[in-house]
Parts: C-alpha cells; structure tokens; sequence
C-alpha cells in the first residue's frame, strides 16, 4: 500500500515525536502497544521457567532425602547475599524508570549504571558459587562425586540446580547487554518524559529476572534447612 | 505522557517489604514446619513476586489489557502446576494398603507387587524423612 489513507495524517513529517512511528495515532498508543508487546514476550518466559519450577518441585517430591542433602551444599550466605543484590537492582532499576520519565537525564544514567553494576556482582558471586561445584566435582555428568547412597538423586538435585541458576544467569547476561544499550541511548540523550519506552521494557525485563530469582532462592537454598540447621 | 510516575517512596517502601519478606523467608526456613516448609516458602515467594509485578513493573497503573495479559500467564501457570500435582500428590492415596498415603508415594494400581518394576523410588516412604 504505497499510498495510505491520508487520514488523521495530514501533516506526515509534521510536528510529531521523531520515535512515533506513522501507524500509531500518538505516543500513547505507540507506548501501550510496546509495553503489551514486552508482557506477551514475559508470558513466554513465565512459562518456561514455571516449566522449570514445576520439574524441580516432582523430583523433590520424589527424592525428598536427596533434595535435603543437595540443597544443604549450597551457600545460604552467597545466595543472601546475591538477593538482597538482585532487590536493590530492582530498586535502582525502578528508579531509573522514574529518572527517564520525570526527565532527569543524569539520574537515568547514573541509575542504570548502578544497576548494571549490581547485576554484575550477581554474576561475579554466581561464578563463585559455580567455580566451587565444579571443584568438588558437584556437576553432574561422568565426573560426579557425590559421598553416600543418594549420590545418584543428589545429581538429579544438581542438574535441576544448574539448569534452573544457568538459565538464569544467561538471563541476566542478556539484561546486562540489553542495559549497555540503553545506557549508552540515555547518555546520548536520547530519551524524553515523551519517549522512553525502551527503558521501561528494559526495566519489565529486568524485573522479571528478579521475580524468578525470588522463587529460586527459597527453592533451591532454603526450604530444607530445617532438616540439619 | 500515559505512564503513572510513583513517587520514589513507593519505590522504597516496596524494597523494604521485599527485603523483610526475605528475612521472613530465611527465618522460617529454619524452623521445622513439616509439610508447611514448602508452601509457606513459596507463598513468600509469590507475595513479593506480586509486589514487584505491581509496583515495579507499573502493572497497578497498567491498562486492563496489560492486566488481563499478565493475568492470564499467571492464570495458566496456575493451571499447570495444579492440575500436574494433583496427580502426583495423590498417586498414593487410595492404591497403598498399608496407608503410606504420603506425597510422592508410589505405589501402582495392581498391587503391592510393584517392586520388580520401579527398584529405586519405593524404597523410600516419602512420608517418613520429613
């Protein structure tokens, strides 16, 4: 259709927002549409990871002596610790949100940058973590060691623990490479109390990765404490 | 523009019920609640994930469309979850003679003569390590 209606587009090139793009009526439209857009993508990815959740949770049912066992190898501090991190980031994330529509321009960068910085700690504590397993040979596969009769369901506890962490952290990577991106646009002023969707769908994005951390961090650290603490 | 600007105690206010849900969380894992520890811990878990989802994410301030989307993913995790354990919770329940009815019981439908075919996992009544 080379020649659309003219309709409601009278002035093509006009005095309209340079990111409103013509088949949208107005930034409002154009706004909603994106962050609709973000949650359908957020619904995928619930999905998948209550796909995930919901594996774990059978084989705990299953093997409940192993999932003790596993789990009490874990490091309640580090996983705190990366939590409370995780939070914060959520926190200064929000904020950056708040700085990009009130229009403070070096607040958003010095918000996003923080939040970078948080989610990089995560992941430098997470390859701690992993760098410890695979020390003690806790990964599962032909050089598995595991001390007692429920060494083989204890693997089962560690595959489920790499998965669910693994795609986590490749998660995070993403939202880490995604908010250079979006830093590097707020730095260059690129957003306007009009127009800043894409921090906002960074900001879905990197809450999400939160969300399912909260529901990995009692599940995998936690809930069998109880058992030897 | 349409989004709804929160002040930036909001923002705080939600953080420090995030991080006092996560001490809450911590606290109980410690203390033996039976059966309890799971679900106690996962509805934690899914009050400061609806806080966030709230909140952070502005779906409060959302239009119904947003909500409804949102709702529904969370409508069909629902679904999954419920409808898989309602089987697997309930395999044991009318099948074991000697009332193992525990979760994760496995027990088969002809008989106490099951063992031949699932070597590992009966050997353990899931009712007794908890």
């Amino acid at each position: 259709m080379p020649n659309g209606s003219a309709a409601g587009h009278a002035e093509p090139h006009g005095h309209h927002h340079p990111a409103l793009q013509h088949h949208f009526d107005d930034l409002e439209q154009q706004h909603e549409a994106s962050t609709l857009g973000m949650w359908l993508f957020l619904v995928t990815e619930v999905m998948f990871f209550g796909g995930l959740i919901l594996t774990y949770t059978l084989y705990r049912i299953w093997y409940p002596t192993a999932w003790a066992i596993g789990s009490e190898e874990l490091d309640i501090y580090l996983g705190g610790f990366n939590t409370i991190v995780l939070i914060l980031s959520s926190l200064t994330m929000a904020l950056a949100v708040r700085a990009a529509q009130t229009g403070q321009q070096k607040a958003t960068v010095t918000w996003l940058v923080l939040t970078m910085a948080l989610g990089l700690t995560f992941l430098v504590v997470k390859f701690f973590e992993y760098k410890e397993k695979f020390e003690l040979n806790h990964v599962p596969g032909p050089y598995f060691q595991f001390e007692g009769p429920e060494s083989p369901h204890v693997q089962i506890f560690f595959s489920l623990y790499f998965a669910l962490t693994g795609v986590h952290a490749l998660h995070m990577i993403i939202g880490f490479a995604l908010m250079s991106v979006i830093t590097t646009m707020a730095a260059k002023g690129r957003f306007t109390p009009e127009w800043y969707t894409p921090v906002e769908l960074a900001g879905l994005y990197w809450h999400f990765v939160d969300i399912v951390w909260i529901f990995l961090f009692p599940l995998l650290y936690l809930v069998d404490r109880h058992y030897v603490g | 523009m349409s989004g709804h600007i929160s002040p930036k105690s909001t923002y705080y206010a939600i953080f420090g019920a995030l991080m006092v849900c996560t001490a809450l969380t911590v606290g109980a894992a410690y203390i033996d609640l039976g059966n309890l520890n799971f679900p106690v811990a996962f509805a934690i878990a899914v009050f400061k994930a609806t806080l966030v989802v709230l909140f952070f994410m502005h779906v409060k301030y959302g239009s119904r469309m947003t909500k409804l989307i949102v709702g529904t993913a969370f409508f069909f995790l629902g679904i999954m979850l419920a409808l898989t354990m309602s089987d697997y919770l309930s395999r044991g329940w009318f099948t074991s003679p000697n009332g193992t009815t525990g979760a994760g019981a496995i027990t088969s439908l002809s008989g106490p003569a099951a063992p031949a075919a699932e070597p590992a996992a009966p050997a353990e009544p899931a009712a007794e390590p908890r």
